[in-house]
């Protein structure tokens, strides 16, 4: 999927693409999204991500690289499987969609696969989608697959597209289809796994919920868990086709994701407006790498860091695993002591306590000897540091008895 | 997370080192163990591409899929793997105890004396991480119903026997792997995250080698260090071809690796193989000479750059089982390895009375009993922990489950009634703030035989107690059961026998002709092929 922000040039988008600098925009796909959505307070990454910047490169260049990657192993059977799945027909496909709609076995109907235009530009295909969408549920006796779709969804006040890998349309009404690597083995697959690609389909239901409402001309509705009455309206389960044990035949798993589309919508409602983050940068700033002719960054890396560091973060250690500058900021957050670097859940354990130095403070105060805890509470601590020296009494006193210090 | 290890991690942070969270070792370690390193192939599940294992750190042994994509090398690999895993997990079955008990007669409801044998020891399995654990499940999945030479329906390309029996081996291992507190297949990163903290999060945690960097300075490190700049390099230095230095645990390998080395290694290997079939096609026999020299060379190059990828993390697992063994045996871990023995027993009793293989799915019954079973044995190890080492107990003082504090005073008196008993109380200074009104029942650690008590009253600093039982059967307490004053006592609210420690196998581990008949999927094991 690809995220572009075309259109008129308003003084926010303009502002947005001086960030990128020179560098073409970076497209967004859903499973960022869903990481972004995981993370609604962090500005920098929102901020990166409205402007389109390229955090792989940015990343390189601060001297942290993302340790993300794909084995060519991975892509190429990815790519294997997916030319099985469009086999005669989109034949595994139908079968499963068929039970989930409850469509008669002996209806016979052929399945019309329109151009969507691949090579227009990004805001073009999403109005051919949403023409072929508007076409295909005119008729509800028909069956219409859209391959690789373009859909718009609004990101904080600017407009996001992504690209889910199909839609089927039939009865009026659409289905997200989204083909995954992982197997279903036995019947069940990783939950961890089916969770994320839940999370990442509930992203292009928002977005077709955007589009229909818009489409009606109406308000999207509030309630996650109301299904929408209009044409082209996505159902609120998702199709999930995987290899089917250790084989490479695909099997499709229906997954109902109104639990992550209501999370998404109030992560995404969270997410600070580009507008304001825009007006909190300091004049002039941007996260332009200034590339020279053979393609080299030559911007000082001093003076990015520092760019970077003029948005806030909020770093745990998930950024690790889904956001490119999660080992930047990692360091960030150990340089500065934060409590953060050893995981979210913490912070709240800690209350007031910030910094692993205050925290290690208050703990010190418990470990000194002879001290009671009728004195700790006098020593006017709040409760969070009480408890951490009541903790280091404890533990100071069980490793002394287990002979370990 | 609890408090306790977050500070433990506070700490770690501090001194850029791991930091103890236990002062005893809590898993059983076997003289014997045998670690496995997986490699798996990307972008299919549970593929194998390499193992490399063995029980002498100096002498691991590598097998290799050298085509991953090819059946007939992944079978000849795991006919190898088998060769070499199976006989060490059969070795164990051979000395026996033999425990004499009674059984109930199922006619009859007589009670009949029975012989029962018991293995003397179990075999230990120790692999990287959790990913390890699910990649051996995988591989026990895929082969456990293979048909060999012996079956009535051999198919095209029967498995050498060894071959489903490794899977069945796997299977039950990694299903016992989930008891808790079991030791019989363990993964490194997680003994070592129940023994340290680092100062890094879990998550981080779960990187083989960066956690051992909280340990020790990685190899290759100049100048040496520990902490979060060592965890650092490991995760993320790259050499000159942009190799990550120190590869990662696996099973899934740095798909830079895959791409820059392997991929090319893999395809020298394919043209090699393609030479040779054209040569012995041409039935020129210098040439097929060669051409079988080539494929061998290919070969040796591929074991060399997955020996490469895999013996770091080989020589973690041993440096990581070097620094638990320092560690002193924590006192209920024989309790728990004979629990290990019996599910061990029981399944080679299973294996050499003919049952089938595990099936696919549980039924509902095994599954709610093996939910149960693993509930119950995560209370037992709760309790046992807690005895076992002051840390685990200091982590139930934190919660307000237990309290331990110095005997001030005692004060003698009796149960009213004919034959008076001693109920004596105990006034306990303790800094702990145990969640207690009076009236709660509350257990002595330590006491031998087991003591209740009930909660008199409990203030800030002192504790009263009312001693209810362990004090012989006479009016005056036996000599010894009531601590004097002085002395420290530990009282907790939380029973600490464990419900009935059953001497006998657990509802997993009776055989499934006790159970219901093993679920055959729609799509039945014979003729399903495995991987394409
Ligand atoms: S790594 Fe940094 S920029 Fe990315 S989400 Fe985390 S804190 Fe934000």
């Amino acid at each position: 999927m690809n995220v572009s922000h075309l259109g008129q040039a308003s003084p926010s988008l303009r502002r947005l693409s001086e960030l990128r600098g020179a560098a073409p925009q970076r497209s967004l796909d859903a499973r960022a999204l869903a990481a972004l959505a995981a993370n609604p307070g962090c500005r920098r990454r929102a901020l990166l991500d409205a402007a389109g910047v390229d955090k792989t490169a940015l990343a390189d260049r601060l001297g942290r690289p993302a340790p993300f990657g794909q084995s060519p192993f991975a892509i190429r059977r990815g790519l294997q499987f997916e030319s099985r799945l469009k086999r005669d027909g989109y034949a595994v496909l139908m079968e499963p969609l068929r039970r989930l709609l409850g469509v008669p076995e002996d209806e016979v109907a052929s399945l019309a696969v329109p151009d969507l235009l691949p090579s227009l530009s990004p805001a073009m295909r999403t109005e051919r989608t949403s023409a072929a969408l508007a076409e295909a549920a005119a008729d509800p006796s028909a069956w219409t697959l859209l391959d690789r779709p373009m859909l718009r969804l609004e990101v904080a006040g600017s407009p996001a597209y992504l690209e889910p890998d199909a839609l089927v349309v039939h009865g009026g009404r659409c289905t997200v289809v989204e083909i995954k690597s992982f197997p279903v083995l036995d019947g069940s697959a990783d939950p961890a796994k089916v969770g994320a690609a839940a999370r990442q389909a509930a992203v292009y239901v928002l977005a077709l919920q955007q589009a229909a409402a818009r489409a009606a001309g109406r308000e999207p509705s509030a309630d996650p868990y109301a299904e929408q009455d209009l044409p082209g309206a996505p159902e609120l389960t998702v199709l999930l086709v995987c290899p089917k044990d250790f084989s490479n035949r695909p099997v499709a798993m229906p997954v109902d994701v109104r639990r992550e589309l209501s999370t998404t919508r109030r992560q995404l409602s969270r997410m600070t407006k580009v507008e304001q983050l825009l007006a909190a940068l300091p004049e002039g700033m941007t996260f332009d790498l200034a590339r020279d002719d053979s393609g080299a960054p030559t911007r000082p890396v001093e003076e990015l860091t520092r760019a970077v560091e003029a948005v806030p973060a909020a770093y745990g250690p998930e950024c690790i695993s889904t956001c490119e500058l999660g080992f930047h900021c990692r360091a960030q957050a150990r340089c500065a002591g934060a409590v953060e670097q050893l995981g979210r859940g913490v912070r709240g354990e800690l209350g007031s306590l910030r910094t692993v130095e205050a925290a290690l403070a208050a703990a010190g105060r418990g470990a000194e000897p002879g001290v009671e805890p009728a004195l700790l509470a006098e020593l006017g601590l709040d409760e969070a540091s009480e408890r951490l020296a009541y903790a280091a009494r404890l533990r100071a006193e069980a490793l002394a008895a287990g002979g370990v210090r | 997370m609890s408090l306790l290890s977050t500070l433990a991690r506070l700490e770690a942070v501090r001194g850029q080192r791991a930091e103890p969270l236990a002062t005893v070792r809590h898993r059983h370690l076997s003289d014997r163990p045998m670690v496995l390193v997986p490699l798996a192939a990307a972008g299919e599940a549970g593929a194998p591409l390499a193992v490399l294992l063995g029980t002498d750190r100096d002498a691991p042994r590598l097998h290799l899929v050298p085509q991953p994509l090819n059946r007939t090398q992944r079978s000849e690999f795991l006919a190898a793997m088998a060769a070499d895993v199976v006989p060490y997990l059969e070795s164990f079955g051979e000395q026996v105890e033999l425990l004499e008990g009674s059984e109930k007669d199922p006619v009859s409801g007589e009670k009949l004396p029975v012989v029962r044998e018991l293995c003397a020891d179990a075999p230990q399995l120790v692999v990287p991480n959790a990913a390890g654990v699910a990649h051996l499940a995988l591989l026990g999945r895929s082969t456990r119903f293979r048909r060999t030479a012996e079956d009535p329906d051999p198919g095209e390309y029967p498995a050498p026997t060894q071959v489903p029996l490794l899977g069945r081996w796997l299977t039950h291992l990694t299903d016992r792997a989930q008891v808790p507190g079991s030791s019989m297949l363990l993964s490194m990163t997680g003994l070592l995250a129940r023994h340290w903290a680092t100062g890094q999060s879990n998550l981080e945690d779960q990187h083989l080698a960066a956690r051992m960097a909280w340990h020790l300075s990685p190899s290759g490190l100049e100048p040496p260090a520990t902490g979060a700049v060592a965890a650092e390099w490991v995760e993320s230095a790259r050499d000159a071809e942009g190799l990550l230095v120190h590869p990662p645990a696996g099973p899934s390998t740095d798909p830079k690796f895959d791409e820059r080395v392997l991929a090319p290694a893999i395809l020298r290997y394919d043209a090699a193989v393609a030479v040779r079939v054209r040569a012995e096609g041409s039935r020129d026999a210098a040439e097929s000479e060669r051409a079988a020299g080539l494929v061998e060379r290919a070969r040796a190059e591929l074991a060399r750059v997955l020996l490469a990828a895999a013996l770091p993390t080989w020589h973690d697992v041993w440096h990581g089982l070097e620094l638990l063994r320092e560690l002193p045996p924590a006192d209920h871990l024989p309790d728990r390895w004979e629990g290990d023995r019996w599910s061990f027993t029981m399944h080679r009793d299973r294996v050499a009375a003919g049952e089938p293989p595990q099936p696919r799915r549980d039924d509902a019954v095994t599954a709610a009993r093996k939910l149960a079973q693993r509930e119950r044995e995560q209370a037992k190890l709760e309790i046992q922990e807690a005895l076992d080492d002051p840390l685990a107990m200091a982590e139930r003082r934190l919660a307000g489950e237990a309290f331990a504090g110095e005997v001030v005073d005692v004060v003698p008196e009796w149960s009213a009634g004919r034959s008076p008993k001693p109920r004596p109380l105990l006034v306990v200074r303790t800094g702990d703030r145990p969640h207690a009104d009076p009236g709660r029942e509350v257990y002595r650690a330590h006491a031998e035989p087991a003591q209740r008590a009930e909660i008199v009253s409990a203030e800030s600093g002192e504790v009263v107690v009312r001693l209810l039982s362990g004090m012989g059967r006479r009016k005056d307490p036996e000599p010894g059961s009531v601590p004097e004053v002085g002395s420290r006592v530990v009282f907790t609210l939380f029973e600490l026998a464990p419900r009935q420690s059953a001497p006998l196998p657990e509802p997993a581990d009776t055989p499934w002709t006790h159970g219901g008949p093993p679920v055959v999927g729609e799509d039945s094991p014979a003729g399903a092929d495995e991987w394409e």
